[in-house]
């Protein structure tokens, strides 16, 4: 019997030792709940996405977001989500924790297996449970996800309450310990502080401060750095990088700048269109990619390390609509090497040279026409 | 406001009528831009954000010019002031040999068709309730340029010119994506035919394949009709791709200012190299070979700056140099390190020679920076 069908069916008690946004429906819920916080490893990977798919049910039709996506994370691994606005990044991440807006977004299909665990089958309190303690969050902009009515100090000891059972004074101390740790200076007497009093980069050390109160196995971080500057970018990366090896942190890192990735990132996944275009260790996806698009992505970025003014070399038209695919490749339209096959059937991910290295492309499959 | 004063007796006399010495079609003087801070009951004056601090630049006819720095530093306002969308506090624009702070409104409209301006935001800057053909046809109703039928003609030439179907010009932005939205305001600039455009961080807002698209665009454009760019970015790469010329500005002023390919190779400013040093470079070999200095802390107020060097608070240098005590009490000057190449630091011979942040670590020297300077991952 499956989490779920087991606490929709035993009556529901209240638990008096959690707060009361915490719904935990029965002792059963509970036991499972205590067994969700267990810190031992179940599984040999953390994280294992079989044939997610997300679709938003529009008024228009149905938007084909997150379309068949499946990969690993082992832990402490760090992987990339890079591609485009709409490629479905952000998606994929919100559909991991089961955060995607309902309506009119909702997963369709697939598994998500995280530390052995099956999430699309946990019930909301089961889940509620996992969002915080298991996995931690950072998103784009750090001053519409923070509350500003509430102190940050609030803000970072709510989870460490909630999570870790820790007392009003001990769950402070975790904040101020916490806050330190991502280099807030006079962190006790910041405590009091609301976001508004917090420059850019301040504000982004707070949250990040928060996903990691409860000390996370994953960390998603959805184009963390975007509205910051490149210096204070460069401070909030290194951060990043140095909690998660400090924790053994998993990180999923979604970002449009192929350089962050190239730089934080031991495997990428190149999405397009809602799919996974390549995916493979970060330097076989960028010195061996064998994906046009990912070729086209590379090609377009100007270089620090690039001869001058020569022409870019660009990924001509527009990502196509996702209201209604055709069985064609997603990329054949934009596509220089495309052929009459890649226009009648989409090719499946297959292996290319390289550990776990897949590409999405006739193409460049053995035999195929693109050198 | 002396100061003012004293700029204009400077400057009004023989500037304003003879050209600017031979090829130079903007030349900036010491300009200042300060906004008022009001505060209590009744608004009182109680001091003034130095967006822009007393700089000068000159911008060569057919050059593009590049402007960078991070949010806050002035890049835009000095943008808006080249073409007085922004009046100075101080200091004198000339353009073609006219010196803007003087003109009258007639003479300035006159001079304006001349300059364009390309903004950031292709949501924002484009009228929603606008065809594209009244958004393009609007600066040449503004200046009186054709009549009212070969106005239709020229949107149809200028939507072609930036890539775009012609038989569009009686959509609205809504129905365009945002290269598209940017291809339109790059028409509606190049509409009156102008000589110098300002290009306020143009490709920011678009995603990385367009911005490709958008910036060959833009070049195209500039070869063909010989056009004088100033770029205003915080995109180092992009701003190396696209100018014949960079200056880097901190807080208000220019710290260094040069040719992208000395500039860049050998920055003379700390700031530079921190800047140059963070960029993430897509290529993970490299990446996890350079060494970075991470700056610590965030940038001062443009309200109070620090005394002396504006940089010391954040600089890497002035540590590793034991804090020397010039850069506190003296404001560094731009000088000289090179034909072309100026930095604003007391110490630039110091940065020229280390190897710090720079994005090619096999012309750098081999063992580790001593200071401030960590490997970018492990």
């Amino acid at each position: 019997m499956t989490l779920s069908e087991e606490s929709a069916q035993a009556p529901s008690v209240v638990v008096e030792d959690l707060p009361d946004s915490v719904e935990v429906a029965t002792e059963e819920g509970r036991r499972m709940a205590a067994q969700l916080h267990d810190k031992q490893p179940h599984a040999k990977r953390l994280l294992e996405v079989r044939n997610l798919t997300t679709q938003f049910f529009t008024r228009e039709g149905v938007v084909h977001a997150v379309d068949e996506v499946s990969f690993d994370l082992d832990y402490g691994e760090t992987l990339g989500l890079v591609g485009e606005s709409g490629c479905g990044k952000s998606v994929t991440a919100l559909s991991l924790v089961r955060l995607v807006p309902s309506p009119p977004g909702r997963i369709v299909s697939g598994q998500i297996i995280f530390d052995g665990v099956d999430i699309l089958k946990l019930s909301n309190a089961e889940m509620r449970l996992m969002r915080g303690k298991k996995i931690g969050f950072i998103f784009q902009d750090p001053m519409t996800s923070l509350n500003p009515t509430l102190p940050i100090g609030f803000q970072i000891s709510e989870s460490a309450k909630l999570h870790l059972n820790l007392s009003r004074r001990a769950a402070d101390d975790r904040a101020v310990e916490l806050l330190s740790k991502v280099g807030i200076p006079r962190a006790r007497d910041r405590m009091k502080d609301y976001p508004h009093q917090f420059s850019g980069g301040m504000r982004q050390r707070v949250m990040i401060a928060i996903a990691l109160a409860c000390d996370p196995m994953l960390l998603l971080a959805d184009e963390p750095t975007t509205a910051l500057d490149v210096t204070i970018q460069a401070q909030i990366l290194d951060l990043i990088r140095s909690l998660s090896e400090e924790f053994g942190t998993a990180v999923i890192l979604i970002t449009h700048d192929l350089g962050i990735a190239a730089g934080m990132c031991h495997r990428v996944n190149v999405m397009y269109a809602g799919r996974i275009a390549e995916t493979g260790l970060v330097d076989d996806v960028f010195e061996h990619a064998r994906h046009p698009y990912s070729w086209g992505l590379m090609d377009s970025l100007p270089r620090l390390t690039d001869a001058r003014s020569a022409r870019l070399r660009t990924i001509e038209g527009l990502p196509p609509d996702l209201l209604d695919p055709g069985p064609e490749c997603r990329f054949s339209p934009r596509c220089h090497y495309v052929t009459d096959r890649c226009r009648t059937a989409e090719p499946e991910l297959s292996s290319r040279e390289g550990e776990g290295h897949l590409a999405r492309c006739f193409g460049t499959e053995p035999g195929g026409w693109i050198a | 406001m002396t100061m003012e004063r004293e700029l204009d007796t400077r400057t009004a006399g023989p500037a304003r009528e003879a050209p600017v010495s031979g090829d130079e079609l903007v030349k900036v003087e010491n300009l200042k831009v300060y906004f008022p801070i009001h505060s209590g009951l009744f608004q009182r004056e109680v001091g003034h954000v130095r967006a822009v601090d007393d700089i000068s630049f000159t911008i060569r006819r057919g050059e593009t010019f590049g402007l960078v720095g991070e949010s806050g530093c002035g890049k835009s306002t000095t943008g808006r002031a080249t073409i007085r969308l922004r009046v100075p506090t101080a200091g004198t624009v000339g353009f073609d040999g006219h010196d803007l702070s003087t003109l009258k409104s007639d003479d300035l409209r006159r001079l304006r068709r001349r300059m364009q301006i390309i903004f950031q935001d292709p949501y924002s800057s484009l009228n929603p309730r606008m065809t594209v053909d009244s958004i393009i046809s609007e600066p040449l109703e503004t200046h009186g340029l054709g009549s009212k039928g070969s106005r239709s003609g020229r949107v149809s030439e200028l939507l072609e010119l930036v890539g775009l179907n012609p038989n569009y010009a009686n959509r609205y932005p809504h129905e365009f994506s945002g290269g598209q939205r940017q291809r339109i305001g790059v028409a509606r600039a190049l509409a009156v035919e102008p000589e110098f455009i300002v290009c306020d961080e143009p490709i920011s807002a678009l995603d990385v394949s367009i911005q490709a698209q958008v910036l060959n665009l833009l070049i195209e454009l500039r070869e063909k009709f010989g056009l004088t760019y100033l770029f205003i970015a915080h995109d180092l790469s992009v701003v190396r791709h696209i100018s014949d010329r960079v200056a880097v500005m901190y807080l208000g002023k220019i710290v260094e200012i040069g040719e992208p390919d000395t500039v860049y190779a050998a920055p003379g400013h700390p700031y530079t190299r921190a800047l140059l040093s963070a960029v993430p470079i897509p290529d993970p070999k490299l990446e996890r070979k350079r060494r970075r200095v991470i700056l610590t802390g965030d940038v001062p107020s443009p309200a109070n700056p620090p005394t002396g060097c504006r940089f010391h608070t954040r600089c890497w240098l002035y540590e590793k140099l034991g804090r020397p005590e010039v850069c506190t009490t003296e404001d560094p000057p731009l000088r000289v390190l090179a034909p072309e190449h100026q930095a604003a630091c007391h110490f630039a011979e110091e940065s020229l020679r280390s190897d710090v942040g720079v994005a090619h670590p096999e012309q750098a020297p081999q063992e580790p920076a001593s200071i401030a300077a960590a490997p970018a991952a492990s």
